[in-house]
């Protein structure tokens, strides 16, 4: 189990690689955001995103799948109080394989829960020919090891 | 936003988004595909967990948010286009700043979404744009704020 003393200030982490189908984005888009350049081919094609595109708020729950997958679930996780930033940089478009990278800010530990530690990180998603797609600042909350 | 172009947003509109419920079968549902931290998909884990009991990912807090978006969008397009006035879609976002999740949603909660206009600006680079700023935020059943961040839309310009 990895507890706030395994993240370490400028240790980074390879989240993994996710594919993106078609058919993934159109179920999100049609049960959160049914907007129609993120449930059309053709429309999405013609709109500014260029493409069948993902819901920005689809992308970031991809982008917390694979932080669960690669880090969390085996991290003694307390959830997060927030995000300073998340950038949508190009859409996310389907067919394409994301790979995720997040690097360790800064760390602290809570001055009102000395058992928390709040790591702050940036997380970011790239596509397979190295554009960045989704770039996210925030914290993770973790348990400080017992002593 | 609400079909109007960037020249008729007004600074200052605030729009009730209307509301979501979050059943025990949605957050275990939602959190399965994206957020699998034990607090989110098993009861037991959630009672020793942050939260004491199920709570919903941070995440299906913020598709709520844009669920209800959408929809108040699409409703005041409806209505805009039965009127037959013009219909000016927002279109899509950079992203945004300070999201906050302020309390846990659990199982059971039903939060209200809001949206309203903070600012907004000409863009030199885009001539049929402009950027609309937004506070955007939900309230739990009790009244308690749960949820916040500061948007930002691109806004075609009136054609």
């Amino acid at each position: 189990m990895l507890h706030y003393e395994d993240f370490k200030e400028g240790q980074t982490f390879d989240l993994g690689n996710y594919y993106v189908s078609a058919d993934e984005i159109v179920a999100y888009a049609r049960e959160f955001d049914p907007q129609p350049f993120h449930l059309n081919e053709e429309t999405g094609r013609k709109s500014v995103l260029g493409g069948l595109a993902a819901s920005g708020w689809h992308s970031c729950a991809i982008l917390m799948r694979m932080m669960a997958d690669a880090y969390l679930n085996r991290a003694a996780g307390m959830g997060s109080s927030g995000l300073d930033e998340v950038k949508w940089l190009k859409p996310v478009l389907a067919g394409e394989t994301l790979r995720g990278t997040m690097e360790v800010l800064s760390r602290r530990v809570s001055a009102k829960r000395p058992d928390i530690g709040i790591i702050k990180c940036r997380w970011r998603l790239r596509n397979e020919q190295g554009e960045e797609k989704l770039d996210q600042l925030g914290v993770n909350f973790i348990r400080v090891r017992a002593l | 936003m609400m079909g109007l172009a960037f020249e008729d947003t007004e600074v200052g509109a605030s729009y009730d988004l209307g509301s979501y419920h979050f059943t025990r079968e949605k957050i275990l549902e939602f959190a399965r595909r994206f957020d699998p931290q034990p607090f989110h998909v098993s009861d037991a884990e959630a009672e020793r967990g942050p939260f004491g009991r199920l709570a919903a990912s941070g995440w299906h807090t913020g598709a709520g948010w844009m669920k209800c978006y959408v929809a108040t969008n699409q409703r005041a397009e409806r209505k805009l286009k039965a009127a037959g006035k013009p219909v000016h879609p927002v279109g899509p976002s950079p992203g945004f700043v300070n999201l906050k999740w302020a309390k846990p949603v659990f199982a059971g909660d039903t939060v209200n979404y809001r949206v309203t206009v903070t600012g907004k600006r000409a863009l030199a680079s885009r001539p049929t744009w402009g950027m609309v700023f937004t506070f955007c935020d939900g309230t739990n059943q009790k009244g308690e704020p749960v949820f916040s961040f500061e948007g930002r839309a691109l806004t075609p310009r009136r054609q």
